[in-house]
């Protein structure tokens, strides 16, 4: 199976309501690691808020120096350009990034963390699907970067517990040479595209494929929230050979086994550069069925570089780190404020595949009515 | 297949335990004996005992405390459903493995003795029953997939056999795949009970004017007969329980219980489902339970029957 469909879980995702009530609930974790590094002021980096607690961001580039590492985890190098970010980072500053178990899950973060906790090698920061945050936030710092007013609101946890990084669109790549070209979801059922279909996972398992249902759904007239009519659309898309059960990765779609993909947009761009020459790899987001889903970022509340952890974030949310994933084909969460500003790369935005009438961003009230359908129908619609 | 009765060795009794105790000493276990069982005993603590009380625990337990929910949980459409595919896919490969692959032992067996056929076969055998998981997925894929190199050959002499779906179907690919391993698996365990038909026998039966339906209805047939439901037990419980072949074929829907269970444990979509998961297992133990009881009570006959 392919790393990339597990390490993406949603982008969208769970509700969660109750696991995030359960974890108010339980006691407080205690604090140990980190927390060492003290900031030019005295104030101790594991409880810093902002970069004023540090005495402004010189100070917490002089502590985050002094620490001189950072622990990521679960940063695929080909997604959303993060071989890039970690390369920029560590050439701007000078602290050492360690890149651990980059193909991990979201699910996959959290218990590392958790078992690490204390330790030298324990994560730092995370990059999660919107469910696997939702469900942990009593693991994470809050802290606001430098930019934090430049990001919607709908889109962060008013503190700055996390904050959504980057995200995408769900939309159908497709091989130009082998099926026509697609001009909505509908013409998935026609005959040339037998047995071609593939969805990135299965949708009760990875956010992607979540909200790949969630998209057809809306564009058969249906809701992110009552996503029946998304089943019933895969469920005649089975009836008519169409749909191919098969997990889709970059080595399926180079070997031409899934001529047809639906992923984040992001993915099918990022796949499409990666095959120019060999496949033209077409995105296609169908109209008026614009499904949004976005990352979440935070820190570890255990993070044993804290400093280094909290310049990490205000390098993802600074205009350098925000061009850097639009370069990787993802929208990042500062885009409109950043195209007003003038200061987005406007050659990487006109490349982002196009996107007609108004996005839909489920929330996780909306996910949590799906999952309880899609956990009682998907396996009979497509088994 | 014949079993060894349990004796009681007579070596490691301790001249001093005699001499207290003369009248414990039937009862009392030899202490070397003991010493023996230790790793046997520390294996399966380690990956049977604890595994199954984890499963057994989880199955009734939440975070809030005790609960039947998650057995409840069992009672759902889709997981009634993916049990029924598993206990058919089993029994149907089980069945059709161990008539084949019986065939194919008897065919063997009947070879020379020693001979480079039956080396060659049975060598065959011994690695194409091990030849389950993500590797014998690829075969097949490689095969039959849509861009496999069969479905690429027959394309180029005009045969066009469709993008494959089949393949992908539990019922029909993943059946087909399972005897893949499970004929194979059935000559290596029945070969031997097959090879332990003496030729006398045979002629025992002609020279008291038996045919050879009688031969194979009065002799052979009862004498095979518990090693065949043995090894088709076995045949059962290795479908039943594996996992990486249909994984790495299947990713759609979770229509067998070990996949269901998988889901359970790494969906990043319906979290919280662990224990149901566990209660899953509890029902793939039931199951398996069931299964080795019928075969306690079918072996009982059939030694009664042999026995005169």
């Amino acid at each position: 199976m392919s790393s990339l469909p597990l390490r993406r879980a949603s982008a969208i995702a769970i509700a969660c309501a109750a696991a995030a009530a359960l974890a108010a609930c339980s006691p407080p974790a205690e604090d140990s690691g980190g927390g060492e590094t003290t900031s030019g002021t005295g104030t101790n980096a594991a409880s810093a808020t902002s970069a004023q607690d540090f005495g402004g961001m010189d100070k917490l580039v002089q502590a985050a120096k002094k620490e001189g590492q950072l622990n990521v985890i679960a940063l695929p190098p080909d997604w959303a350009n993060y071989g890039a970010i970690i390369k920029g980072f560590r050439d701007t500053y000078g602290i050492a990034v360690n890149s651990d178990q980059p193909d991990a899950s979201s699910a996959d973060e959290i218990t590392t963390a958790q078992r690490l906790k204390g330790q030298s090698k324990a994560p730092d920061v995370f990059d999660l699907g919107a469910s696997v945050a939702a469900a942990n936030t009593a693991m994470f710092a809050a802290y606001k970067v430098a930019t934090f007013d430049e990001i919607p609101a709908a889109l962060k946890d008013p503190n700055g517990t996390w904050v959504n990084d980057y995200g995408g669109y769900m939309s159908i790549g497709y091989d130009a040479d082998k099926v026509p070209a697609l001009t909505s979801v509908e013409d998935l059922l026609g005959p040339e595209y037998k047995g071609k279909v593939a969805l990135n996972g299965d949708p009760t398992k990875a956010g992607a494929a979540f909200a790949g249902v969630q998209m057809v759904s809306v564009s058969q007239g249906g809701t992110v929230e009552d996503i029946s009519k998304g089943v019933d659309f895969f469920a005649k898309l089975k009836d008519a050979g169409n749909f191919l059960p098969v997990d889709p990765t970059p080595a399926t779609i180079e070997s031409g086994q899934t001529p047809v993909v639906i992923d984040w947009d992001y993915l099918n761009v990022a796949q499409g550069v990666k095959l120019r020459g060999n496949i033209t790899w077409e995105t296609f987001v169908p109209g008026n069925a614009a499904v949004g889903g976005y990352y979440v970022q935070a820190i570890n509340k255990d993070a044993p570089h804290p400093a280094a952890a909290r310049l990490w974030q205000e390098y993802l949310f600074s205009d350098a780190g925000q061009n850097l994933w639009l370069e990787g084909g993802a929208r990042p969460v500062r885009l409109d404020a950043m195209t007003e500003a003038g200061t987005a790369n406007g050659a990487a935005a006109a490349k982002l595949p196009k996107v007609s009438g108004t996005p839909v961003i489920p929330t996780e009230e909306q996910n949590a009515k799906a999952k309880d359908y899609l956990a009682k129908n998907w396996a009979n619609a497509v088994g | 297949m014949p079993r060894p009765r349990t004796t009681w060795p007579r070596t490691g009794q301790t001249p001093l335990d005699d001499r207290r105790h003369p009248r414990a000493r039937r009862r009392r276990r030899p202490s070397g004996a003991l010493l023996g069982v230790v790793p046997f005993f520390a294996y399966t603590t380690v990956f049977l005992v604890i595994p199954t009380l984890v499963v057994v625990v989880g199955a009734f337990t939440s975070g809030a405390g005790v609960t039947l929910g998650n057995v409840e949980a069992l009672t759902q459409p889709a997981v009634l459903a993916a049990l029924q595919h598993s206990v058919v896919l089993s029994a149907v490969t089980a069945a059709g493995g161990a008539v084949i692959g019986a065939v194919l032992a008897y065919a063997v067996s009947t070879g020379r003795g020693g001979g480079v056929m039956t080396r060659f076969v049975t060598s065959l055998c011994g690695v194409l029953a091990q030849f389950g998981g993500v590797a014998l997925a690829f075969a097949f894929l490689a095969s039959f997939g849509a861009t496999g190199f069969l479905t690429t050959w027959l394309a180029r002499i005009g045969v066009d056999t469709g993008p494959g779906l089949w393949l992908y179907e539990w019922d029909k690919g993943l059946m087909l795949v399972y005897l893949y391993f499970q004929v194979p698996l059935m000559l290596i365990v029945f070969l031997p009970a097959v090879e332990g038909l003496r030729p006398q026998w045979r002629e025992a039966t002609e020279t008291l004017g038996g045919s050879t339906w009688v031969y194979w209805r009065r002799v052979a047939a009862p004498i095979l007969l518990p090693s065949f439901v043995g090894a088709m037990l076995l045949l059962f419980t290795n479908a039943f329980s594996a996992y990486a072949t249909a994984a790495a074929l299947v990713s759609q829907g979770s229509p067998l219980l070990p996949l269901a269970i998988g889901n359970t444990l790494t969906s990043e979509v319906i979290l919280g489902q662990e224990n149901v998961g566990k209660a899953m297992a509890l029902a793939m133990v039931v199951v398996v339970a069931i299964v080795m009881g019928l075969y306690a009570v079918l072996d009982r006959r059939a030694s009664k029957w042999l026995t005169p």
